[in-house]
């Protein structure tokens, strides 16, 4: 089941396509990361889900129902470009805020009293937001976006300016709300977080989606025939046997084995069968198909497309 | 409570809370109490005292009759002390020097000159500034006495009689007041010229201050929530239109409230200062003070009409539609500043901070000062084709239009210019919302005109 499913969205700036045609799908339940270069249109398919700004041609979606303001309290959104009156006190703010969102005061004074409390910041209450460090007011930020309770949750960016502590912090806020039955949607450039927290992404470049899917999937279709054995045995006979068919990228010998990298060349081959050959000449330690890294494939893939459009 | 109306009250409470809200609220009214009180305070200052006056009289034509001692004025006359025998005539120097040693409050030389120029000069020699009612009161004093004498004279050498002179003056005393009426139909209507210029011109100028000041605010408001980047976590909440709206009605309270606020902490400041200055006597010694002069006036030629003055202005006060006026000027005040707060609010949206505001300040002032030169042009010629037509002009009806209005203007072409700034207001917040809503979300960008053309253009 999809919470947000966008359809053939375009949005046309004057001259500037901002996004060509570009259909996602956020299943319930998922950490979706938004991937893309800088300028890729994020951020404007963000804001068309925000209904910030509306698309020219498309539909979104969200639980089936077409999207309408009414909507607008069932997501929370921290944006990119993120900020708070600062001479406004930090409580009165919040309050103001959650109650944009549609929140009664009481509600959302009584439920920011308990996130005051889990963050132990109770003191700042009545302090203004100028008086508040910047990592300090990111907290009050993820706050006021979390507060009323929306299914469906959208960071922009959420680390930058966070220090490892906070974003430590902050990370697994997020998958805890994940885990109570929110749906994330998450943009970053960052792509060793992707990997530590998204289960599904999509990939935008140039206004054009040009990647989709779970992330394990994404990673094994990426998987070049690349192989990490570590062995007890004697390399000097192995390596005249795996020459033909083998091309060896990394080799680590000590006293009795080591540890071997190497690509398939010869496609026709399984792993089960590199595996019984290994095996004649010591003993296997490990065995591991190697798979790319989020950040190889966003290079890899945009890359491609971009000498392609080229 | 609407989202809207959760904007208005975030934009009113944090405006009316802040300290140079309340210093402005408190210092305004104080400052215009204290020029009140400033000059109350001139007025009696010397009254208090009694005043002992020094008289040299070169024309032999004073005394006890001519100069009358007041409860607080007593004049002396010292001319023979200080006549020189020997150079035949008075010695002022040695007078001004023993002047400075005695407890005489003036020294007054009327030279010999006096009595038989046109303009003669007469000098008040004091320690103090002497207060005007004293030199008003001298003055008047001096000039009747001359006036007499030179009368007596003349009718000597023509051979008439005291008493045909009486009856001539008597004759001849007139006294002309032009009052001004307007016919409208059935109806007619005193009019007083002066009284209407200072309506006009008083609520044209509040309107002006009022469009400028606030329409700032409301640009500073703008620019602040861009440059704090608080605008896309509202605008996910809200409307940018909402937000807008929100603004501008919350900083149009904030400013009803300072308005009234002011005229109401005047009229208490000046309230109280008066009881505390001037206890029941005191003013009773000022109206008498104003009396003197006025009778001593009575029949002299050259009519000071104050009395006559202050009738008309109660005359024609009550012969102007005073709930017309003041419907009309709440609706061009507040209506002149919603035309503008959009056109300040799409300006703060295209720009990053304030010093870019400049460039984008023209199509907005340029109108308000053309409506302030018109104004004043309007009130010499309040039918004139240049002030209707301005009238009529919704950017520049708001401070023209109230000039007129005591003048008489025709119905329909009130209504005309009220249904024009309305339909000019909308007209201009839905430009203004369009370019806000784009602009809001735009950063480091080199705005021009036709950039602003461009976004003004962009769908949704």
């Amino acid at each position: 089941m999809d919470v947000l499913t966008a359809n053939n969205i375009v949005k046309k700036f004057s001259s500037h396509l901002a996004l060509d045609d570009v259909s996602v799908s956020v299943p319930q339940g998922s950490v979706f990361g938004l991937l893309g270069p800088n300028g890729a249109g994020k951020t404007t398919l963000i804001r068309i889900i925000n209904q910030i700004t509306a698309p020219d041609s498309g539909i979104v979606y969200l639980n089936g129902e077409k999207l309408s303001e009414k909507h607008i309290s069932q997501i929370g959104y921290l944006p990119e470009e993120r900020g708070l009156y600062k001479k406004m006190a930090v409580g009165e703010q919040a309050l103001y805020l959650c109650q944009l969102k549609g929140m009664s005061k009481t509600d959302a004074l009584k439920g920011l009293k308990q996130w005051f409390q889990k963050f132990e910041i109770e003191s700042w209450w009545g302090k203004k937001v100028e008086e508040l460090s910047k990592g300090m007011q990111q907290k009050v930020q993820f706050i006021i976006t979390v507060l009323h309770k929306p299914q469906l949750l959208i960071f922009d960016e959420p680390f930058s300016g966070f220090d490892p502590i906070n974003a430590n912090m902050l990370k697994n806020e997020i998958l805890e709300l994940r885990n109570n039955g929110a749906t994330i949607i998450f943009s970053t450039h960052n792509m060793s977080s992707v990997e530590e927290i998204c289960d599904h992404i999509a990939l935008i470049n140039k206004s054009k989606k040009i990647l989709d899917g779970s992330v394990n999937v994404i990673r094994k279709e990426y998987a070049s025939d690349i192989y990490e054995i570590s062995y007890d045995g004697f390399f000097n006979t192995l390596e005249p046997t795996l020459m033909s068919d083998y091309k060896i990228l990394e080799v680590t010998n000590h006293q009795q084995g080591g540890t071997i990298k190497l690509e398939m060349l010869n496609k026709e081959i399984s792993s089960n069968e590199l595996l019984n050959k290994m095996m004649q000449f010591g003993t296997i330690n490990s065995f591991q198909k190697h798979l790319p890294s989020m950040n190889d494939i966003f290079i890899k893939v945009i890359g491609d497309t971009n000498s392609v459009t080229e | 409570m609407s989202k809207i109306g959760l904007i208005i009250k975030r934009e009113y409470i944090t405006r009316v809370k802040k300290k140079s809200f309340i210093i402005m609220t408190i210092l305004g009214p104080l400052l215009f109490a204290g020029v009140v009180v400033a000059m109350i305070l001139m007025m009696k200052m010397d009254d208090d005292e009694f005043k002992k006056i020094a008289v040299i009289d070169e024309t032999g034509l004073f005394n006890d009759n001519v100069l009358l001692n007041t409860e607080y004025i007593e004049f002396d006359f010292v001319s023979t002390e200080y006549f020189d025998p020997v150079a035949v005539k008075y010695d002022l120097t040695r007078a001004k020097k023993e002047f400075n040693g005695s407890d005489y409050y003036a020294l007054l030389y009327i030279p010999h000159t006096a009595a038989n120029t046109v303009k003669g000069q007469v000098q008040l020699i004091s320690h103090k500034q002497t207060n005007l009612g004293l030199k008003m009161y001298i003055t008047n004093s001096i000039e009747k006495r001359l006036k007499d004498v030179k009368l007596d004279l003349k009718a000597q050498d023509l051979g008439i009689s005291d008493k045909d002179v009486q009856d001539i003056l008597v004759a001849v005393n007139t006294n002309i007041n032009v009052v001004t009426t307007v016919i409208d139909g059935e109806e007619e209507r005193e009019t007083s010229t002066q009284i209407t210029m200072i309506i006009g011109y008083v609520c044209g100028l509040l309107i002006y201050m009022f469009v400028f000041m606030y329409g700032n605010l409301v640009m500073q408001g703008v620019i602040e929530e861009k440059s704090n980047r608080i605008i896309e976590v509202i605008v996910s909440s809200v409307k940018p239109f909402q937000l807008m709206m929100g603004k501008i009605l919350g900083i149009a309270l904030v400013g009803i409230t300072q308005f009234m606020l002011w005229v109401i902490l005047t009229f208490a400041f000046i309230t109280i200062a008066q009881t505390a200055l001037l206890d029941e006597t005191d003013v009773a010694k000022l109206t008498q003070t104003m009396d003197v002069s006025g009778q001593l006036d009575v029949d002299s030629q050259l009519s000071d009409d104050n009395a006559v003055k202050f009738e008309e202005i109660f005359r024609s006060l009550s012969s102007i539609n005073i709930p017309l006026i003041l419907g009309l000027f709440l609706f061009y005040f507040i209506g002149g500043y919603l035309l503008y707060a959009a056109l300040f609010a799409a300006i703060g949206s295209a720009v990053d901070n304030e010093a870019d505001t400049q460039q984008f300040m023209l199509p907005i002032s340029a109108p308000l000062m053309l409506g302030l030169i018109v104004m004043f042009y309007a009130i010499n010629n309040p039918s004139g084709s240049l002030a209707y037509w301005f009238s009529i002009i919704p950017f520049t009806s708001p401070i023209v239009m109230l000039v007129r209005i005591p003048f008489g203007v025709p119905v329909v072409e009130v209504i005309t210019s009220v249904v024009l700034l309305i339909l000019t207001f909308i007209l201009m917040t839905w430009v203004a919302a369009k370019i806000y809503r784009v602009g809001i979300l735009m950063y480091g960008k080199k705005v021009t005109y036709k950039e602003l053309w461009k976004w003004f253009r962009y769908k949704n």
